[in-house]
């Protein structure tokens, strides 16, 4: 690279910029920068303007932003009847509680199930820690929707859950859970629990043990330091786990889409529907724009807070 | 607490829980029989078929082309959105930088899909309406879906690199400044060079996100470009399919031989540091 940055291209592109007042620091800056406004910013304002326009059939779908009226002037059609017929339909609404509901209950479980799994891995001796920390990394590089795809083999009607429970007389009717809330839980909690351990887990193994063995010396039996010491000191492990398990799966499209019935309702599923299916562009707009006031927002805002925080 | 038993017990059945469906799928791949869960006797016809199968196979081409360039260009604009904000304190728009690089992390795929679709059909408009752009836009298909990768996984990528810029010793570059180097040469002589194994794990991440990726693909995508898992969600959505678990089976294969092998390297070369 050397060669390279020494070579007379690098001096005439340096020369060039020099003449037009470009600093290389600016360009260094400007690449990301561009691309990111390009590709991030500019697709938000099209979609809040798109939520303001009404439905059409067209090419493109939606009406224009602005008509030339018969005088001659310039009118700017924007209108907030998505947002109107948003806030009328109770199916919205729903969609939007029960995304939150979801992702609460399964986030719950995801820390339930997670915590005791990344408790003993941060406290195993060294080899079995790798093992035990790859096999938990594992299946999280593998697709993560072939995995949804598993349990569709377990949970159906002829699964393998309800051939096994049969087979050994446990129960006579196949239970249903393909096509449940139920499923639904499994899959977001099958999902993400990669993303509960490993925050937890990074927190725990720095946990002290004299702290520990200072509490059992000074009386306390092992589940009390665990609720008076552990557990707290672990608090920020639980916050990271539960916010990468909730952030994703509110959002969620292909787990109910796969495994939830035609009445679980999220509000990922709502927006692709309304794109796909209805093929109304501005509702679905209005559907994103208020999602992420709704979800995003806290979370943007609960970040810059923790981020203030570490700085300070 | 009952610590003699109650974790080992939870590890168990956790390890289960993650594994038990994915063993079932690897099982049911060498079925013989059309009903996925029902053992019909050992058989790879299942695999047969996958290999004749001209759509999937086109699928995974397009998948690892989208997956390579989105990687390589996450890499970049993710190692220089990281560089700026960890070695720029202050400058126009830095609060913005940060922002725009960050939020792609909690963004619901659903949003960023359409909000680039969007996007992309409303510029494609404005190019047609004017005689001298018209038609120039590229449709979408392969180049849109490395766009729209590539900017979620540049998110990815910084928060690995900007993670390890911050640890590294500054001290290094000061010194090639110190001894003459401009600043070029001392980000691809020392800077690059020190954040290597950051900027390869980066790019493994994001080759695995895009390869993974199926909401964002299926909104900006266009004819003839499906990905991989597109076509995979089409035929699972009708409901089990035994050569869709063949598949699964060929790909837990090879991502569990490349990260046992980089787990293994990884080690060793953590070991060898240490002596």
């Amino acid at each position: 690279m050397s060669a390279l940055s020494d070579n007379a291209l690098w001096r005439g592109t340096a020369r060039v910029m020099g003449v037009l007042g470009i600093r290389g620091r600016t360009l260094v800056i400007a690449i990301p920068m561009l691309w990111l406004l390009v590709f991030f910013l500019v697709p938000f304002l099209v979609l809040g303007r798109i939520s303001l326009a009404e439905a059409i059939i067209a090419r493109p779908p939606y009406s224009p932003l602005w008509e030339r009226g018969p005088d001659g002037a310039l009118h700017i059609i924007a209108t907030l009847d998505n947002y109107r017929f948003l806030l009328e339909d109770a199916l919205y609404r729903n969609a939007y509680l029960s995304s939150i509901r979801i992702a609460v209950v399964s986030t719950a479980f995801a820390l339930l199930i997670g915590y005791p799994i990344a408790y003993y891995i941060a406290r195993s001796p060294e080899p079995r820690r790798s093992i035990l920390l790859l096999l938990v990394i594992l299946p999280f590089w593998t697709s993560f929707l072939l995995r949804v795809y598993a349990w569709m083999g377990f949970l159906r009607r002829e699964g393998v859950i309800n051939n096994t429970l049969m087979g050994l007389g446990v129960i006579d009717e196949p239970l249903v859970m393909m096509q449940t809330d139920f499923a639904v839980y499994i899959g977001i909690v099958y999902t993400y629990l990669p993303f509960m351990i490993l925050p937890l887990y990074a927190n725990l193994v720095k946990l002290d043990d004299a702290l520990l063995e200072a509490a059992g010396d000074l009386g306390a039996s092992p589940t009390v330091t665990f609720f008076t010491v552990t557990l707290p000191l672990s608090l920020p492990g639980i916050v990271a786990g539960s916010m990468l398990v909730f952030i994703p799966a509110i959002g969620e499209y292909v787990i109910p889409a796969l495994l939830g019935g035609p009445d679980t309702l999220m509000i990922g599923r709502v927006l692709w529907d309304e794109f796909f299916s209805s093929r109304d562009w501005p509702v679905a707009s209005a559907v994103a724009i208020v999602m992420l006031f709704l979800v995003v927002a806290p979370i943007m805002w609960l970040q810059s807070v923790q981020n203030r925080r570490e700085l300070d | 607490m009952a610590r003699g038993w109650f974790l080992p017990l939870a590890v168990l059945l956790g390890l289960i829980f993650l594994y038990s469906p994915i063993v079932s799928l690897i099982v049911f791949s060498f079925n013989d029989s059309r009903l996925v869960t029902v053992w019909g006797g050992f058989s790879t016809r299942w695999y047969t078929a996958l290999f004749n199968d001209a759509q999937i196979l086109g699928a995974a081409w397009v998948s690892l082309k989208v997956a390579f360039f989105s990687a390589c260009l996450a890499t970049m604009f993710g190692t220089l959105g990281a560089f700026v904000l960890v070695r720029f304190d202050r400058f126009w728009g830095r609060l913005l930088l940060m922002a725009m690089l960050t939020a792609p992390l909690v963004m619901p795929e659903v949003i960023t899909g359409l909000s680039l679709l969007l996007m992309f059909v409303a510029t494609e408009n404005l190019f047609n309406s004017f005689a001298l752009t018209n038609g120039l836009f590229p449709s979408r298909g392969v180049i849109t879906v490395v766009i729209a990768h590539t900017t979620f996984c540049a998110a990815f990528v910084a928060v690995i690199a900007q993670s390890r810029l911050r640890d590294m010793d500054e001290s290094l570059e000061e010194a090639a400044r110190d001894l003459g180097a401009g600043p070029v040469r001392v980000f691809f002589d020392i800077t690059i060079p020190v954040i290597t194994p950051a900027l390869v794990s980066g790019w493994l991440l994001a080759f695995t996100l895009s390869l993974d990726d199926l909401v964002i693909a299926s909104f900006v995508s266009g004819p003839g470009a499906s990905t991989l898992p597109m076509v995979i969600f089409s035929k699972v959505r009708l409901g089990v399919s035994p050569d869709v678990n063949a598949l699964a089976t060929i790909i837990i294969a090879l991502v569990s031989v490349a990260v046992i092998t980089a787990g293994v390297l990884m080690r060793r070369a953590a070991r060898q540091r240490m002596h």
